[in-house]
């Protein structure tokens, strides 16, 4: 059972302890900064907060001292000749076919550090990152200096190998709306699973791209889209394109994962190698960001559905949470403690989480709820807080 | 020598630097920054992107003037100048 959460939020990091008297929430850090992830590395307690600072740009932040101080970090940077083909947004007036549309390159920067990722104990040391435009980087030592994985950033499915020369291919990873935040159109990895049972195998998803795998710690990379379906493509079943939310597996039993995607929800039971749709529509399951699975059974699951796609609101005014326990065959929506009218929450990819018993998930609308019996029931940890990006137990 | 003046959100980020009154060696802003960056280790990451070039949202000004070179800050500083470090009213 944990007693810490963590929250990125709108206007700093958010830390929440419970105490003999319930969870209380600590006064704010990075006050004014927007945090978009933060999570606490259980290996040796180090908490981490990644700043989407505007103005100064992408800055991980890192507390050895249970949040009492942090020292910001400026070690994440791309190498010298980093470069991506650049993106053109699409444009509701578009009469350009991309045949017409000249290929240019852009050097490449951080904007956003999306998600952060902890190695598995044999790597004590090990951290992941995830950034807009779609790098994942590597540290092996807490933190202190970063590497940017260049077999994924020279991926075929991207153009091949960029620092090189020319594009040798098509890129098949699109622009997330999210970047636009930073006047681009890129691509950008907000899911790394790393196999707790073997740190080679490591999973990452590209938002608008899809799921990639290694099986030998980064050096090699294989998308892994089969049964993902689209349907805002004219090919639906196309190898890239796919719109992850968020992707993560079972911390006990790897083999299973589970997706939310911009086209509903996903399963696998075979390592990623195959998926399949899961959606209830006739119950709102469907359209949603988070996805949280059980520590132990891989076929337990919860999200948060939402009213897709130009709303994307709650449905009819009402916040639940589904819950599956058989694989996605059939969902339960569990809504007691929850508001079911006047409540337009949305819940972000990265703020559901669960450990153990307990879930907690945040939303952009400021309320923080809880669940401490797998989403029975719940209980509300505040309702003012600023919209919520990430939510994490520690 | 030139003076440097910056916005007072930064101090926030370099708090040894606030009060201070700042001089650099006359010559290229980005030689001014690289001695800005030995007063305070990092500086440069907040005013410049992964590239060296300055940051979208982040201005510089010799005196009154918007520096022209955003990409390797070749504008140069002269004895009576002073460089001005300010974010861009875009952002939030």
């Amino acid at each position: 059972m944990s007693n810490l959460l963590i929250l990125g939020t709108r206007k700093g990091t958010v830390i929440i302890d419970r105490q003999a008297q319930g969870w209380v929430v600590r006064p704010i850090e990075h006050a004014g900064i927007p945090i978009c992830y933060a999570a606490r590395d259980p290996r040796d307690g180090t908490l981490w907060a990644s700043q989407d600072n505007g103005h100064w740009g992408a800055k991980l932040s890192r507390s050895k001292d249970n949040g009492a101080s942090w020292e910001d970090l400026s070690s994440l940077k791309y190498p010298e000749g980093a470069r991506h083909i650049t993106q053109r947004p699409p444009l509701p007036d578009d009469s350009e076919t991309d045949s017409q549309v000249e290929l240019a390159y852009q050097g490449a920067s951080v904007y956003k550090i999306w998600n952060i990722t902890f190695g598995t104990a044999e790597q004590p040391n090990r951290i992941y990152a995830g950034t807009i435009p779609g790098g994942l980087f590597v540290s092996d030592d807490g933190g202190d200096t970063w590497a940017l994985n260049r077999p994924l950033w020279n991926h075929e499915s991207r153009g091949g190998d960029l620092f090189a020369g020319d594009a040798t291919s098509q890129n098949h990873w699109m622009g997330t709306p999210a970047s636009m935040d930073y006047g681009i159109f890129e691509p950008g990895i907000h899911s790394i699973v790393a196999d707790p049972s073997d740190s080679a195998h490591l999973y990452v998803a590209v938002s608008t791209a899809g799921v990639l795998e290694s099986r030998d710690g980064g050096q090699t990379w294989q998308g892994r889209n089969k049964g993902m379906v689209m349907d805002y493509l004219p090919d639906g079943e196309a190898d890239w394109g796919h719109d992850p939310h968020f992707v993560t597996a079972c911390k006990g039993a790897p083999q299973y994962l589970w997706q939310q995607n911009h086209c509903g929800v996903f399963f696998s039971d075979d390592g990623a190698a195959s998926w399949r749709k899961v959606s209830d529509t006739d119950s709102g399951v469907h359209f949603g960001f988070p996805v949280a699975v059980d520590d132990t059974d891989g076929r337990t699951a919860w999200v948060v559905p939402a009213r897709a796609d130009s709303h994307r609101m709650a449905i009819d005014g009402g916040i639940y949470v589904a819950r599956t326990t058989d694989g996605g065959e059939t969902w339960q929506s569990l809504r007691t403690g929850l508001p079911q009218q006047h409540a337009h929450d949305i819940v972000l990819r990265h703020a559901l989480d669960v450990s153990g018993d307990m879930l907690c998930f945040g939303s952009t609308t400021g309320n923080v709820y809880l669940s401490e019996n797998r989403g029975d029931s719940w209980e509300c940890l505040g309702h003012n807080f600023p919209p919520v990006y990430s939510v994490r137990f520690g | 020598m030139p003076k440097v003046t910056m916005t007072s959100h930064l101090y926030r980020f370099f708090p040894a630097l606030e009060g201070l009154e700042i001089r650099v060696s006359a010559g290229s802003v980005a030689d001014a920054l690289a001695e800005l960056n030995q007063l305070a280790p990092n500086f440069s990451d907040y005013i410049l992107d992964d590239t060296g070039a300055l940051r979208r949202h982040v201005n510089l000004c010799i005196n009154n003037e918007l520096i022209v070179d955003r990409k390797k800050l070749s504008d140069q500083l002269g004895d009576e100048d002073t460089l001005y470090i300010f974010q861009a009213l875009t952002g939030g």
